[in-house]
């Protein structure tokens, strides 16, 4: 039994952390520099890029099927969807806001769907954890649910390029 | 000067009334014959392939319907919208309810409605809703798409305005707008292999792609000679992508996955409205998906989308 999901459900403890920290700031910081914190994230999405990939590879048929290599990488994502990133996301760091981001200042305004959809991922990956050693016809049937949560939160929170 | 003047605006006034004497019989709302349904038999699990390859959900659900739940994308209450540079569009109810939505339709209707923009009271209907990509849809595939929409859940929820400006608001000119813009006939043309030819119709007269995709000129009609070669996104920020061979260098299996599960070969996500197409692709069978793929390889290659 894992722990329950956490990503992007402590939003609301980042903003309250940067309430926090922000009377202590020097004046020169009234507009905080998010680069660390969008650095991360960034990071952090090539993370779930990357394992994906090892999967899609051999859903695409360019990589032969490995059920060792696709149980591992499917565990990673299990296991990066249960990061607690939340410090990655303080308030403000969105793109009207800041540069170097497409996070949608929309992101910070629904706690219960960005919770919702946070779980959603969770539960994808973890289903796929459990098939993706099982073949590749499992592998590929989970691709799809995957990807779809991922996309659910691109649709809602990040503009388009 | 002065009498030169008025001799102009005396001339322009009188080509003005010619000019709508001329176009007066084309701001009529055109419409099949009567019996142009007569003897076809709708078929529902024939019509869901249409639906979900028509993309008809993707407009036409709640806006916000829950991502996880399958079922709500088959409530089409309307209601999402959509911005342009006319106005803000609105997606109206084309649920079952025979108050509120399409319930006392007959397959004719819904033909008037997807292949000339006419709706059952002989108004036009806008563009928004791309009667220019389904006026090549079959009439063998209406009749099963109208069999499919009628099996799906009826919903109360009464379609809202769209909020157009004028002179936008005259919907007669939506005629001349038809008359220039609507009609009939594939873009992309030349020898094609049966799967090509397939993904052409899948795109072209039912899946709409080009909608997006392809830039418009000032009176927002499709540039057919930029086809598919990106656009900017009405109301906001971005571009659709260019998705012609000249910038969209993918394989056809890397198509093929990202209209499965929305993964780019760099394992990006699919995002903003292509998230909600993804959907609905997913749920086609595979080889439709790669007869998609198979005809964006037949696009014209531009490299540039003309401003």
């Amino acid at each position: 039994m894992r722990s329950k999901p956490t990503i992007r459900s402590t939003i609301g403890a980042a903003i309250l952390a940067a309430a926090t920290v922000a009377p202590a700031l020097p004046l020169s910081a009234q507009e905080p520099d998010f680069k660390p914190q969008i650095t991360a994230r960034k990071a952090l999405m090539q993370l779930y890029a990357f394992n994906i990939g090892q999967l899609g590879a051999m859903a695409k048929g360019s990589a032969p099927y490995d059920a060792a290599a696709a149980a591992a990488a499917a565990n990673n994502i299990a296991t990066l969807a249960r990061l607690d990133d939340s410090a990655m996301w303080p308030a403000g760091s969105d793109n009207f806001s800041t540069e170097g981001t497409r996070a949608m200042p929309e992101l910070w305004d629904d706690m219960a769907d960005l919770r919702q959809k946070g779980m959603a991922l969770a539960e994808a990956a973890d289903a796929m954890a459990a098939v993706a050693g099982n073949g590749l016809d499992a592998l590929r049937a989970a691709m799809g649910p995957l990807g779809g949560t991922c996309s659910a939160c691109h649709k809602a929170y990040r503009e388009p390029r | 000067m002065l009498r030169k003047l008025r001799r102009g605006a005396a001339l322009g006034a009188v080509l003005l009334a010619g000019l709508a004497a001329l176009a007066l019989p084309l701001t009529r709302p055109e419409r099949a014959p009567a019996d142009a349904m007569a003897g076809l038999e709708g078929d529902a699990t024939r019509g869901a392939r249409i639906f979900d390859a028509a993309g008809c959900a993707g407009c036409h659900m709640a806006p916000n319907a829950p991502d996880g739940e399958p079922q709500a994308r088959l409530r089409l209450s309307g209601g999402q919208e959509f911005a342009s540079p006319f106005g803000t569009f609105r997606a109206p109810n084309i649920s079952p309810d025979p108050e509120e939505g399409i319930g006392r339709w007959s397959a004719l209707d819904l033909y008037n409605a997807l292949h000339f923009g006419t709706s059952p009271e002989g108004r036009h209907y806008y563009p928004a809703f791309p009667y220019t990509t389904y006026v090549n849809a079959s009439r063998q595939d209406v009749a099963d798409l109208y069999a499919y929409l009628m099996t799906l859940p009826a919903d109360a929820t009464p379609s809202r305005p769209h909020e157009v400006a004028f002179p936008f608001n005259i919907r007669a000119g939506l005629g001349l707008w038809k008359a220039l813009f609507l009609r009939p006939g594939w873009v992309v043309t030349g020898a094609l292999s049966p799967e090509q030819t397939r993904g052409r119709y899948l795109a072209e007269a039912l899946g709409h792609c080009g909608e997006c995709h392809t830039p418009r000129n000032a009176l927002g009609g499709l540039r057919r000679d930029a086809w598919l070669a990106g656009a900017p996104i009405p109301g906001g920020r971005g571009h659709f992508p260019n998705i012609t061979p000249a910038r969209l260098d993918w394989s056809e299996a890397d198509l093929i996955e990202y209209f499965t599960s929305g993964f780019t070969p760099e394992y990006d996500s699919a995002g903003g409205h292509m998230a909600l197409v993804v959907r609905n692709l997913a749920l086609l069978p595979r080889e439709d998906r790669a007869a998609l793929a198979a005809y964006l390889q037949a696009v014209a290659p531009v490299p540039e989308a003309p401003s």
